[in-house]
């Protein structure tokens, strides 16, 4: 069977015709639309490290069929930025070394981008660590993490960045 | 992942008609469903998308006072819908001590109720497992049964049943609507999950092709709001499923308890209703010892089904401490870690 999809993928319209309904999001992303800044890790929902926005919320990509996204929007880590300019998130995982190996990172800072839209946590470093429980690190890198999201969601709460995220 | 036919229909009479198909399975949020494919767990010739199905994503106030809520709601916009969680406190704290945000995100009510176990024998398919192959024997029995079912399980399947969001639900008294070929019924979700008896590949009385649209909470659940907890044992403090947990609801009148609801999770087959612990504390004075002979009246009927005695005397301080929680009141904001029994630590070593 052959059958049409069209996605939105960082901003731009994509149309894409699946040989195979067993393809997952990730695996489109990774292997179709050469977006390789998306990881699998586990590749069964237990890592984060596939973590996307769909439609604006995050989501395991590794879980969801490419054929059942059709229609959606789709942020992976490469639409983040503005050219040059990191989205604060970005820059604040760097400021305060969110990471080491930098495998999980990706994942990460698209389930914080997730998380600073969702805003349920507040100011609470405990909340955000909760809300991130869906991303595992290997390098052990929490600590930065936890304050990369707290200092970003500060930056973006002052009137300067109001547009941005 | 086995190859498989791809339908996504447009309407519910068309996906119950294509799931009605011997070996089609319906997707929603595919958390679970995706998972067990790609371990040749399930293999289905057919997967049903009812993701596009109208007028499944709502939750509503019906006039009779009870609450509709959509099959295809995502567990995360249930949890933050604010008259949702005024009015059922423990539904979500049960939602928000599941899984992770991506998936709340995802995962959808209907595909909750209807999760499969994670027993690790169910997961390996080098392993003789019942509800996997029928008649191929159990390899959990004689295993590692740390966390199989203490109640209501059989010679032929210990597995438990691992939702977080079903244990508050049935203690409320929910109702699941379904729509299948022959039309629409309502099942109370207590007598949705069959037990296992010889026959566990069997899993709810949903026939061919039916379909879950909705869960209804019934007006008088709400009235449980001032005091309903949900209490979450887990090998790690957030993302990981129980090892046991229990929903505690009292209503409190002149310091007396005049109707308490209890259910416990992932310590049976289906979500477990303690209708005989309810009964103990109707009447009673909300203290300690009340508490314990509720636990007591709960695990009454217990038996382990392997080296897994402790989960008895687990489940019964579980549903106690619950019960304590409860009587002491809902909190006006969730706690940070939901049902954990932990509060976190002041000043904690990290960020």
């Amino acid at each position: 069977m052959s059958l049409s999809i069209s996605l939105s993928v960082n901003g731009v319209a994509r149309e894409v015709a699946l040989d195979d309904p067993r393809v997952t999001l990730l695996d489109l992303l990774r292997e179709r639309l050469d977006l390789t800044g998306t990881k699998k890790g586990c590749d069964r929902g237990q890592c984060g490290a596939c973590t996307v926005l769909l439609d604006g919320r995050r989501i395991n990509a590794c879980l969801a069929l490419a054929a059942s996204c059709d229609g959606a929007a789709v942020l992976t880590i490469e639409g983040l930025a503005q050219g040059d300019t990191l989205h604060p998130v970005q820059a604040a995982f760097i400021a305060h070394d969110g990471l080491q190996c930098g495998f999980c990172t990706p994942g990460q800072i698209m389930s914080a981008v997730g998380l600073l839209r969702e805003a349920q946590t507040g100011d609470d470093p405990e909340r955000v660590r909760e809300a991130m429980s869906g991303n595992l690190c290997r390098c052990g890198a929490y600590a930065g993490i936890t304050e990369a999201i707290l200092d970003a969601q500060r930056q973006l709460a002052a009137p300067d960045h109001a547009e941005a995220a | 992942m086995n190859r498989f036919e791809y339908i996504r229909p447009a309407t519910i009479a068309e996906a119950v008609a294509a799931a009605a198909a011997p070996g089609a399975a319906y997707l929603a949020g595919g958390t679970n469903l995706i998972d067990l494919l790609k371990g040749g767990i399930v293999r289905p010739e057919r997967v049903v998308d009812v993701t596009r199905l109208p007028g499944l994503d709502a939750i509503e106030t019906l006039a009779d006072g009870s609450v509709r809520i959509g099959a295809l709601v995502r567990n995360a916009d249930l949890a933050h819908d604010p008259d949702f969680a005024h009015r059922f406190p423990a539904v979500v704290e049960a939602l928000l001590s599941g899984a992770s945000a991506q998936l709340r995100n995802a995962a959808t009510v209907g595909g909750n109720l209807l999760q499969r176990t994670r027993c690790a024998y169910f997961y390996d398919v080098a392993s003789a497992c019942n509800k996997r192959t029928p008649g191929a024997g159990c390899a959990a029995r004689g295993g590692d049964t740390r966390l199989a079912a203490v109640l209501g399980w059989s010679e032929h399947c210990i597995a438990t049943h691992p939702s977080d969001f079903c244990v508050p639900l049935v203690a409320l008294d929910a109702v699941v609507e379904i729509v299948g070929t022959a039309g629409s019924r309502d099942v109370p979700l207590e007598s949705l999950h069959r037990l296992p008896g010889d026959t566990p590949a069997r899993e709810s009385v949903l026939e061919p092709g039916e379909l879950i649209v909705a869960v209804r909470l019934p007006a008088d659940a709400a009235s449980f709001a001032a005091h309903a907890r949900y209490l979450k044992l887990r090998e790690r403090t957030s993302y990981a499923f129980a090892v046991v947990s229990a929903a505690a609801a009292l209503r409190i009148e002149h310091g007396a308890i005049v109707a308490a609801r209890i259910a416990l999770g992932s310590v049976a087959p289906k979500p477990w209703r303690a209708h005989a612990a309810e009964a103990v504390l109707t009447g009673a004075h909300p203290d300690r010892a009340a508490f314990r002979r509720a636990a007591e009246a709960a695990l009454a009927d217990a038996t382990p089904s392997g080296d897994n005695g402790f989960r008895i005397e687990l489940s019964r301080r579980v549903v106690a401490r619950a019960l304590a929680r409860a009587a002491a009141g809902t909190p006006a904001r969730l706690p940070a870690l939901p049902a954990s029994p932990f509060a976190p630590a002041p000043g904690g070593l990290h960020a």
